[in-house]
């Protein structure tokens, strides 16, 4: 009762296929949407927040259905990708209209309202009229606004989108601090570097379809037919390679041209990790052990390819 | 630990649509796009104030026979062109409007409930409609009358019928805002283009005289001329147009209450009908 869960959603345009029989429970903590143009992540986030209905199946979050707009929008917040604003309004203005539609009393919603504000750095243009704020501006305050009733369940449709990299860094810590204190806050992001470092769970999402979800080491764990990437730093590559080079799991072994460490690729990690601590005792110095292709950027390459534009 | 608010359902709902109110009503009266609907609202303004500049003694200029044009210039022009094209500017954006620019969805995060979001858009408009054309209409009777002298239009108004008439005339711009309105507000609730809807019932209301008698009743305008204090004029001499003959064909008035109490229950019908429509509503401003 305290997930969002997505139960055999799908979503259909007519012909057209938004997103297709989705079925996912996602836990506190950040987790990243991610998948290319198209893919469905927009049409996911808002089913979850209620702005679309699925054609078929169920979304309910904390136990409420988007349907329950009074009880449900006290508990998620959703900083949506739409670039657009009510006509005339102030930063300030935006987030204490936002928050007088809860029914909060005028000091409650002014308290709020300066707090989001704050939170996201704007309380000096918070003045000004939207219409004159630069795109990261125009970011921050969605972001002030979906976080200005404290929800539970945070909805971030490309959040870091026109962010400069201090107000991204900003960001993501706030993000995480959200997190820590216990809220889900769930992104849909298309610069994958980014999310290794936001997220505890990726969810991605191919043509409407999601073709995985989990941490993302274990999900790479699940790609067989990409043999496991390590970098391994120590003293005696060659000698390593050539222990190496007789077990079945290992693919390949490629010694580095700095002749002080090596890249193998294995179908087992955890059987190579057993092996290396073998060879480690026989007196091979070893430095350092680190994944090279268990990151998002890998693991979306593998499961969706390169060849896909991302968002 | 986050605030409370302060009450739950009447009282809520309350706070809610004042607070929508307060978003909507600055939209709607100092927008740039809805020029037209003050320029629309105070035409009739114009000719009056030119004749009152510019009199034609005459035996023709009487005061009963402005109050005939009067009569004239509201039912033929006012109710029928003003406030219908009015309404269509301000009710059918309320939903649609915000639809096309992509900010409905920021009253739809908020936990409002969206027959709550229909009632508090509708009043906003009718607000926005009863100030500027219910104040037109007030502007208009001095405009069209002034110029018979202070002492005939005192008499006029306090001694003969001419408050009564006043009032009928405001009544019957408040509740053309109340019924065109309810309509255009439920067009843009279930139509991408609402003004195909907006079309159709200005032919619908054109026909209305021709119609049979139960048809008739189907329509604001049958309502509104029945609250009116002066039957339309009929056109005199060869200037009997297709048109005008079509207009002012004899529409079997309902007595005033009855037309008020009609046009009011056809509203809160439509209104109803529109807020249980806007619980299906969705945000796919790509597709529209």
């Amino acid at each position: 009762m305290t997930d969002i869960i997505l139960e055999n959603v799908s979503k259909f345009y007519a012909e057209i296929l938004g997103v297709n029989r989705v079925n996912l429970t996602i836990p506190p903590g950040v987790t990243s949407l991610v998948g290319p143009n198209g893919s469905g992540k927009t049409t996911l986030m808002n089913m979850i927040a209620g702005l679309l209905r699925p054609s078929r199946g169920r979304v309910t979050v904390c136990g409420i259905s988007p349907d329950d707009a009074e009880r449900f929008f006290r508990i998620v917040g959703y900083s949506t990708q739409y670039d657009s604003f009510p006509r005339g309004l102030t930063g300030f203005e935006f987030v204490e209209c936002y928050l007088r539609l809860f029914g909060y009393s005028a000091k409650d919603t002014k308290r709020l309202a300066w707090e989001a504000i704050d939170r996201v750095g704007l309380r000096e243009p918070s003045a000004r009229r939207i219409a004159g704020y630069s795109k990261g501006m125009r970011q921050r305050i969605k972001l002030a606004q979906a976080i200005s009733h404290r929800p539970r369940i945070l909805i971030l449709d490309e959040p870091l989108n026109g962010l400069d990299p201090l107000a991204r860094a900003e960001t993501i810590a706030l993000f995480q601090a959200l997190a820590a204190e216990g809220s889900h806050v769930l992104i849909s992001t298309h610069i994958l570097h980014e999310v290794d470092l936001i997220s505890d769970r990726v969810i991605m999402m191919n043509q409407g379809y999601v073709v995985a979800e989990g941490q993302i080491r274990g999900m790479r764990d699940e790609i067989s037919e990409h043999p496991m990437q390590v970098l391994i730093r120590c003293d005696k590559p060659e000698y390593l390679a050539s222990r190496l080079f007789g077990e079945n799991q290992v693919v390949e072994v490629r010694i580095h041209a700095d002749r002080a460490g090596l890249l193998v690729r294995t179908r087992s990690a955890d059987g190579f990790y057993k092996l290396l601590n073998h060879i480690a005792l026989n007196g091979v110095q070893i430095e350092s052990v680190s994944p090279a292709d268990d990151d998002a950027q890998s693991v979306y390459e593998y499961l969706i390819g390169s060849e896909e534009s991302t968002k | 630990m986050t605030p409370q608010p302060v009450a739950h359902n009447w009282s809520l709902w309350g706070r809610q649509i004042l607070a929508i109110m307060r978003i909507d009503l600055r939209k709607t009266f100092f927008s740039k796009r809805g020029l037209w609907i003050y320029l629309l609202a105070f035409s009739p303004e114009i000719p009056m104030v030119g004749h009152w500049l510019i009199p034609t003694h005459g035996p023709q200029d009487t005061l009963g026979q402005d109050v005939q044009i009067f009569s004239g210039i509201f039912q033929f022009f006012y109710l029928r062109i003003a406030i219908f094209f009015g309404c269509v500017g301000i009710f059918s954006n309320l939903f649609r409007g915000e639809m096309m620019d992509k900010s409905l969805h920021y009253y739809m995060l908020a936990p409002v409930r969206r027959e709550v979001l229909v009632v508090g858009k509708f009043l906003s408009g009718l607000t926005a409609a009863i100030v500027i054309f219910g104040g037109s209409t007030l502007l208009q009777f001095p405009a069209m009358f002034w110029h018979h002298g202070r002492e005939l239009m005192n008499a006029y108004m306090f001694q003969g019928p001419g408050l009564s008439h006043l009032a009928s005339y405001f009544v019957a711009s408040v509740l053309a805002c109340i019924g065109y309105g309810s309509l255009f507000l439920a067009a843009g609730v279930l139509f991408r283009n609402p003004l195909i809807p907006a079309a159709g019932l200005l032919v619908w209301e054109g026909i209305n005289g021709f119609l049979p008698a139960l048809l008739k009743k189907i329509s604001v305008i049958y309502w509104l001329q029945s609250i009116c204090p002066i039957p339309m004029p009929a056109p005199q001499g060869n200037n009997k147009g297709a048109l005008l003959q079509l207009l002012v064909i004899d529409i079997d008035p309902a007595p005033a209450h009855m037309a008020v109490i009609n046009l009011l229950l056809i509203s809160t019908f439509v209104i109803v009908w529109a807020a249980l429509r806007a619980r299906k509503l969705e945000i796919a401003y790509g597709t529209d």
